[in-house]
């Protein structure tokens, strides 16, 4: 239960070795995992070969010995990666993501795949194929979705960083949710090879930690062009961690009134009400802004990552690697019947969206229109970044909810996301940090900047967490009678 | 009033060293199934595309070529659909904004300009291959398919042109001209047996100027013999259901190679729905002038343009052909036409000698391994009467099966036209003797004879003297007799 | 849309998109889609029409790589994780339905 610079620090003075410092963390897999179901797979003879190459190393390397746990829609070669599906159950991946190749070039230790929402569609970690993965401040509540497992482990010690996706929320949503800090890059900023695709024109990858500073150094290692992702961007990378600790005094921020009282529940904005006295004393300016078009989002991004979704989700088919119905005598009935039992309610139901949103006579007054609305909502945020710095909003606009509660109404499931979507339809980064607790439920903000001003952002989250640090509250191991 | 309207839907693979998304071999021919194969190209989770920059500069240079307008904004699209050889479930395609559009090819027909347009370029990936296995070679009776992806990603250009063509001997004539252009660009093999060109044709056949009939789509026509054969049966086919005055059922027909006609394929449930939307994992494509202006500069002077000038160095159209058709042997020609003036002589030594030495060992011009300094001093030679043609002949198969310098070879064995008349003399008179039979029929009025004996004067010497010289010298001694 | 013929379109789209339903799940999801269909209609109260579509959110053009062979999968790894292989080929069922 230690930032990356105490465990710097163990290794250092020679306090633990990396064989150490690990087994502690899997100790602490061991006493949650009963209640949370973070994890999906622990993969221990990896684990052991890992840390046995890691002695032939740099100590210096920014992540010697740092155990990480990665999404479970993320490849690792040769550890089982199931994206929460059973269509993929048994799928042992050729290669791994650019993303793990770079962690592991840096030093960390891959401990565990994390649970999630199948192939990462949900915002509630219950559409995982096996099981789904609980808040550790409340094991009746969800960790929020689709990295559930990456949030959660983080939130509960059992990894001191991880590796998500988020495609309209997936990183922010659960981190608000357990209390950590959860950050969304610019698209194109870090490498998508490798991260099984949902939709492949808002997917990206991001960090999971418990301060500003392990949020930066972990991105400073996995982002950065990557040829074999042509949507990766060629453009240099700033050092994340120089502008760490620097005044943000006289920066703007955005308040846009279409995410601060429409739809969030009043638990949520009394907690978050706090955070405007912290952005006073951080020395900011508020402005109220108005992102009209925000009001489309929903709409315009279950249309564009549903029809994406149906065709990423299209190799899926019982022929290459995965899961086959072998009842069927011919092909046609092998594909329906390996995808029609492969795939979970969730996945379905999107791919029929999907597939029916780009099919003939439905393209132009679904996708189509979608893309058009895209950019509008692209173009206001471009906007509002000439007026203002950051623009800052609630991460989810309900508090962490019970398990159930909502995966009955999907439409009422989508409305969850309805924060966190906006980023992901223009691009832009943004990270989502614990604001508050009520009813010691964990209550995130989000903060939004431009393109590819991670470093402007992680300054200001940083300058945040120095007036609101939970990175040392811990939930507590729940009574055995409880499960 | 019966017009065929036909046109064409072309694919070619680009001769890449890689795939069109990964960087896998293209090799595919004579592999064990599944082992020029990646991640990427098989469709693993996770993976993405990188296109090849040679495929996109192979595609604009064939646009280039077929004089169409290259578009400065184009698009990879995703064409979405479920079959076995397709790894991802859809395959990366261009669908609104092609490379290429607008352009044509001129054919010469019986002597007549005909200009067939091409609608557009587009650059895409191909697919695996199937193998059924089961009682019957047809896919209704295969047990069950092996799915090979050695192919799979390969690049292809897909040509479509627009309903230009009116007869199958232009169809063919089209897609042999396309395919002498993709050769010469040195873009595509362009071989149709191997798979390398493959061509659908869309027929309909026009009972009035201005009203389209329903056209049907043939499949696998796998030569352009089969594809004429085809476009035949298929005309007629069309035109007796017309003359019966039923109606042509709009559908994709299978060229049944064995049984020379066309047959229906199975009709399909529902039609296709592609669901076509733009590539998200690829970036668009910008072509800028300068990018233009560098691939108009390598290509090279093309078919047509060959042709023309051939003509007007008086060869010909058979022999203008016969060069045009082969780009290395056309290059060969200029070659040598750089060092020597008379087009016709040396037309003459390439398609006589050369040719029929390539016939005979069932080579292709470019196998030969020919120095056009070396081949235009021996034509010259016997331009001058330093050797004799059969000599010529001689050297120049030692010369193109063992690689021997001609020159020293004629040097070293004395090959050079004998002149000294009273050797020559002393060679007759002992054929004279010889040969009393002959002699005797000469005599008797016999007087074709003599080429006999000429031929075994020439044996005697070798070949190295003059036909004429030895001829008026026989005729002398002959008369003294 | 009828419901009922919204139910149509449901199954014409699940095979378009080969996926087995079960006649709960054809039920439910007719229900669910509608819903979710209807609350999209929200997006044509948009005028859009001088709106270029965004397909990408990155001003990104001519991403390519030379054309150079690179170390390709081995053949035991290409087959890892298949269901099922003969003779080097990736063994499917028979493409056509077997004729009554």
């Amino acid at each position: 239960m230690r930032t990356l610079r105490e465990i710097k620090k163990i290794y250092e003075n020679k306090e633990a070795n990396v064989k150490e410092v690990v087994e502690s963390y899997l100790e602490k897999i061991k006493e949650w995992e009963p209640y949370i179901n973070a994890f999906l797979h622990i993969p221990y003879e990896d684990i052991e070969k890992q840390i046995k190459e890691l002695e032939s190393k740099s100590p210096n390397l920014p992540l010697y010995g740092i155990p990480i746990a990665i999404k479970d829609n993320i490849l690792t070669k040769n550890i089982k990666t199931t994206c929460a599906s059973k269509i993929l159950e048994n799928f042992i991946p050729p290669y791994d993501a650019t993303v793990v190749k770079r962690l592991k070039e840096n030093g960390a230790i891959i401990i565990g795949k994390t649970n999630l929402d199948e192939f990462a569609m949900g915002s509630s970690c219950e559409n995982s194929a096996f099981g789904p993965t609980k808040n550790p401040w409340d094991i009746e509540r969800v960790p929020g979705g689709s990295s559930g497992g990456s949030a959660a482990c983080v939130s509960a010690g059992e990894a001191p960083i991880s590796l998500g996706s988020d495609t309209g929320g997936s990183i922010r949503l659960p981190a608000s949710f357990t209390g950590v800090i959860g950050l969304k890059p610019t698209y194109g900023l870090v490498s998508r090879f490798g991260l099984v695709a949902f939709a492949s024109s808002l997917d990206q990858i991001g960090p999971f930690g418990r301060t500003v500073e392990d949020i930066a150094i972990t991105l400073q290692i996995i982002a950065g062009h990557d040829p074999m992702d042509s949507t990766s961007s060629p453009y240099e990378i700033p050092n994340y961690l120089e502008g760490l600790g620097k005044s943000v005094k006289n920066w703007r921020v955005g308040i846009p009134k279409e995410l601060w009282y429409k739809g969030v529940s009043e638990e949520v904005l009394k907690t978050l009400e706090n955070s405007f006295g912290v952005f006073k004393e951080m020395g900011v300016t508020i402005e109220e802004i108005s992102l009209p078009s925000l009001e489309y989002a929903l709409p315009v991004y279950y249309i564009i990552s549903t029809s994406e979704a149906s065709s990423n989700l299209a190799r899926y088919d019982g022929v290459k690697y995965g899961y086959r119905d072998f009842t069927a005598e011919d092909l046609i009935s092998m594909y329906k019947q390996t995808r029609g039992k492969g795939f979970g309610s969730e996945v379905k139901r999107r791919i029929i969206l999907g597939t029916y949103a780009l099919s003939a006579g439905y393209y132009d007054a679904y996708y189509l229109k979608a893309t058009k609305v895209r950019r509008l909502i692209r173009i206001e945020f471009e906007e509002a970044f000439k007026k203002v710095d950051i623009i800052a909003s609630p991460t989810s606009p309900v508090l962490p909810f019970k398990l159930g509660e909502r995966i009955s109404d999907p439409l009422q499931m989508y409305l969850t996301d309805i924060m966190t979507i906006p980023v992901n339809l223009a691009g832009i980064p943004a990270i989502s940090m614990p604001a508050g607790f009520y009813n010691n439920l964990p209550v995130g903000i989000q903060f939004m900047s431009s393109f590819f001003t991670e470093d402007k952002l992680l300054q200001f989250a940083y300058a945040y967490q120095q007036f609101v640090d939970f990175s040392k509250k811990y939930p507590t191991l729940p009574n055995k009678e409880r499960v | 009033m019966y017009k065929p309207v036909i046109g064409l839907e072309v694919h070619a693979q680009l001769s890449t060293k890689t795939k069109l998304f990964c960087s896998c071999s293209t090799e595919h021919e004579n592999l064990p199934p599944n082992t020029n194969v990646c991640p990427i190209c098989m469709g693993f989770p996770g993976v993405l595309p990188v296109v090849n920059k040679k495929a996109v500069e192979y595609a604009i240079k064939a646009g280039l070529a077929l004089n169409c307008e290259i578009s400065n904004y184009s698009k990879f699209d995703r064409k979405n659909y479920f079959y076995p050889d397709l790894p991802k479930g859809y395959q990366i395609s261009q669908y609104d904004l092609p490379l290429c559009r607008n352009g044509y090819i001129d054919l010469y027909v019986d002597g007549e300009i005909k200009r067939v347009r091409i609608k557009r370029i587009h650059l895409e990936e191909d697919a695996g291959k199937l193998l059924h296995i089961g009682s019957g070679d047809r896919l209704s009776e295969s047990d069950y398919s092996l799915v090979d992806f050695n192919r799979a990603g390969i690049p292809l250009i897909e040509i479509v042109t627009e309903p230009d063509i009116n007869s199958p001997k232009e169809a063919r004539l089209f897609l042999q001209e396309l395919r002498l252009i993709l050769r010469y660009l040195g873009i595509s093999s362009g071989d149709m047996e191997k798979g390398s060109l493959r061509c659908d044709a869309n027929i309909s056949i026009q009972t009035e100027e201005g009203k389209f009939g329903t056209r049907t789509e043939i499949k696998n026509v796998n030569s352009f013999f089969s594809l004429e054969k085809a476009l035949e049966y298929e005309i007629e086919r069309q035109i007796e259901i017309l003359k019966r005055g039923e109606e042509v059922i709009q559908e994709t027909r299978h060229w049944d190679e064995k049984n020379q006609k066309t047959v229906s394929l199975r009709s399909k449930e529902e039609a296709e729905d592609y669901r076509y939307f733009p590539e998200p994992d690829l970036p668009p494509l910008m072509v800028t002038e300068e990018m233009k202006n560098k691939l108009k500069s390598e290509i090279p002077e093309l078919p047509a343009k060959r042709r023309e000038r051939y003509l007007a160095l008086e060869l010909s159209p058979v022999d203008v052909e016969i060069l045009v058709s082969d780009k290395d042997l056309s290059d060969f020609f200029d070659k040598a036409l750089r060092i020597y003036g008379n087009a016709k002589n040396l037309h003459s030594w390439l398609s006589v000698e050369i040719l029929s030495y390539l016939n005979e060992n069932k080579l292709e011009f470019k196998d030969l391994d020919i120095d056009s300094e070396r081949f235009v001093k021996l034509i010259e030679m016997v331009d001058k009467n330093e050797i004799t043609r059969p000599v010529a002949k001689e050297v120049l198969r030692r010369y193109l099966t063992k690689k021997e310098d001609p020159l020293v070879i004629i040097e070293r064995e004395g090959l050079r036209v004998v002149s000294d008349t009273s050797y020559l003399q002393d060679i007759i008179k002992n054929v004279i003797s010889n040969n009393s039979k002959a002699v005797e029929d000469w005599k008797k009025g016999k007087k074709q004879v003599i080429n006999f004996l000429v031929g075994q004067v020439m044996k005697e010497t070798r070949g190295r003297a003059s036909l004429d010289v030895v001829k008026n010298l026989l005729e002398e001694e002959l008369n003294k007799l | 849309m009828e419901r009922r013929d919204f139910k149509e379109q449901l199954k014409k789209t699940a095979h378009l998109a080969r996926l087995h339903l079960t006649p709960e799940e054809e039920e439910l999801f007719t229900k669910q889609l509608q819903n979710i269909l209807d609350y999209f209609k929200k997006l044509q109260e948009l005028d859009t029409s001088n709106v270029e579509p965004m397909a990408h959110v990155l001003p990104l053009y001519n991403i390519w790589r030379e054309d150079e062979v690179k170390e390709s999968i081995s053949q035991e790894e290409a087959f890892k994780n298949a269901p099922e292989i003969e003779d080097l080929g990736f063994k499917i069922p028979r493409i056509m339905k077997r004729e009554e």
